[in-house]
């Protein structure tokens, strides 16, 4: 088994392509189908540790106050995504409540922990214990984080109550708000860069322990 | 994107692109590293994952999804998916009465966004992937880049179908005034959320490149997985 350098397989059709040098912001393209093969890492290495970090603060933001809270006949009632899926759980809806819980809630979390964990002993060009299977991981948390799918949903849910009560928008909807377009950024962020990060810089040792 | 009406098999004459599996390469589908001379089923060099032609038994799995997909599409229209308890009684909601409802109350663009999102996603998703597996299991040649994009809109546009979810979990968890208003989640949610589920997960276990392999490549690769029931054993094997 030898790995073969400066090759790239389309992931889409199996095309083989040489790898070439590409201009910062230019993303390589398979002729074939169109699928993306790799992009200019650009220095987005460098931003994406704050901006992780800055995610997980609105993270906490958005999971710890209210989302909206409504006022119906003088009586309130409000709730956090915590709160929502333990509702559903003793409602009898226990696997909605786990997809909720899973998609919203566990997965972005353990995406962003994941990438925080990874990235700070990078900066001191030294790879963390169980990196391979934790960009798997990544990679594979990657289709089932939906945050943005729930700001959508949230503000559907505001315009459907709008009707019936009073519906005061709480300080946890614009953390979401902000927690999207940052996770966006975060996770632009291809994982496979990673292992471009650690093998690709020369002058870097190729393995140092299995 | 459409043209006139072309037969099936008309591109099976293109000229040959050089694929990985063409060169005996095997490209690592985590790390993107290209090897050589790697066995079916061996861990990649640089990362791992374990290493192979096309995705292990993609059809098989992709159709197992795909049905149960289809099955669950039934009570996910047909049950409610919201029940609201007021003081004037109870309202059962399926998917497309709530639909129905915004568009009669004049909330026109709501009722849009919730139609495509939950109604309309999904049947396009179940029929193009019913569609790209059963032309990728026939080896045609139909179309080849349209299907490629096909693939890629549905990867995109997937995930937007958990909308009607989210918002029946967040009514059910905000409604809760007793005696005035309490919002439940009905059992049609949960027949929806494991639609969403089981057309991402069969969307995943696709593998896009079987679309562009002749017929010979799939008998080909038929036959191995045929030769070679547990590839995930193979360590296990004596040697």
């Amino acid at each position: 088994m030898t790995e073969v350098p400066d090759t790239v397989v389309c992931p889409g059709c199996d095309a083989v392509f040489s790898r070439a040098p590409l201009q910062r912001r230019e993303v390589s393209r398979c002729a074939r189908c169109g699928t993306e093969l790799y992009r200019h890492p650009g220095d987005q290495h460098r931003r994406i540790l704050p901006l992780t970090v800055a995610c997980l603060i609105m993270f906490a933001i958005a999971n710890l106050f209210p989302i909206v809270e409504i006022e119906l006949q003088g009586l309130r009632s409000q709730t956090t995504l915590a709160g929502a899926v333990l509702v559903l759980s003793t409602e009898g809806m226990s696997i909605v409540a786990l997809l909720v819980l899973a998609t919203t809630l566990l997965f972005p979390l353990l995406q962003l922990c994941i990438l925080a964990y990874l990235l700070i002993p990078l900066q001191r060009e030294h790879r963390p214990a169980g990196f391979a299977i934790l960009v798997r991981a990544m990679q594979m948390l990657r289709p089932w984080g939906m945050i943005e799918v729930f700001l959508l949903g949230v503000l559907v849910a505001i315009v459907k109550l709008s009707s019936m009560a009073t519906v005061v928008a709480g300080p946890a909807l614009w953390a979401f708000m902000a927690l999207t377009v940052m996770l966006t950024a975060v996770l632009s962020f291809n994982p496979n860069a990673f292992w471009e990060m650690t093998f690709r810089p020369p002058g870097e040792p190729e393995e140092e322990t299995a | 994107m459409i043209g006139p009406f072309r037969p099936l098999e008309d591109d099976e004459d293109e000229a040959p692109v050089p694929t990985a599996a063409s060169l005996g390469l095997l490209a690592c589908p985590h790390c993107d590293a290209v090897w050589r001379d790697a066995q079916e089923g061996e861990p990649c060099g640089r990362c791992g994952t374990h290493l192979y032609t096309r995705k292990p038994y993609s059809l098989n799995r992709t159709w197992a999804f795909l049905i149960a997909a289809c099955i669950m599409y039934v009570p996910a229209n047909l049950l409610p998916v919201m029940i609201t308890r007021t003081l004037f009684g109870a309202q059962y909601d399926t998917i497309l009465s709530g639909v129905i409802y915004f568009w009669v109350s004049g909330a026109y663009g709501l009722a849009a966004i919730i139609f495509i999102a939950s109604f309309l996603v999904p049947l396009f998703k179940l029929t193009v992937l019913i569609l790209l597996a059963l032309l990728a299991q026939r080896g045609s040649g139909w179309r080849r880049p349209e299907r490629a994009k096909l693939y890629h809109i549905i990867e995109i546009i997937g995930r937007w179908s958990m909308l009607d979810v989210f918002v029946v979990s967040l009514l059910a968890g905000l409604v809760q005034i007793q005696g005035f208003a309490v919002i439940h989640a009905g059992v049609g949610i949960a027949a929806f959320g494991s639609v969403v589920v089981l057309t991402m997960l069969a969307s995943l276990s696709f593998d896009p490149r079987l679309s562009w392999d002749s017929r010979q490549q799939q008998q080909a690769e038929h036959e191995r997985e045929r030769e070679q029931p547990l590839l995930d054993n193979r360590e296990e094997k004596p040697a």
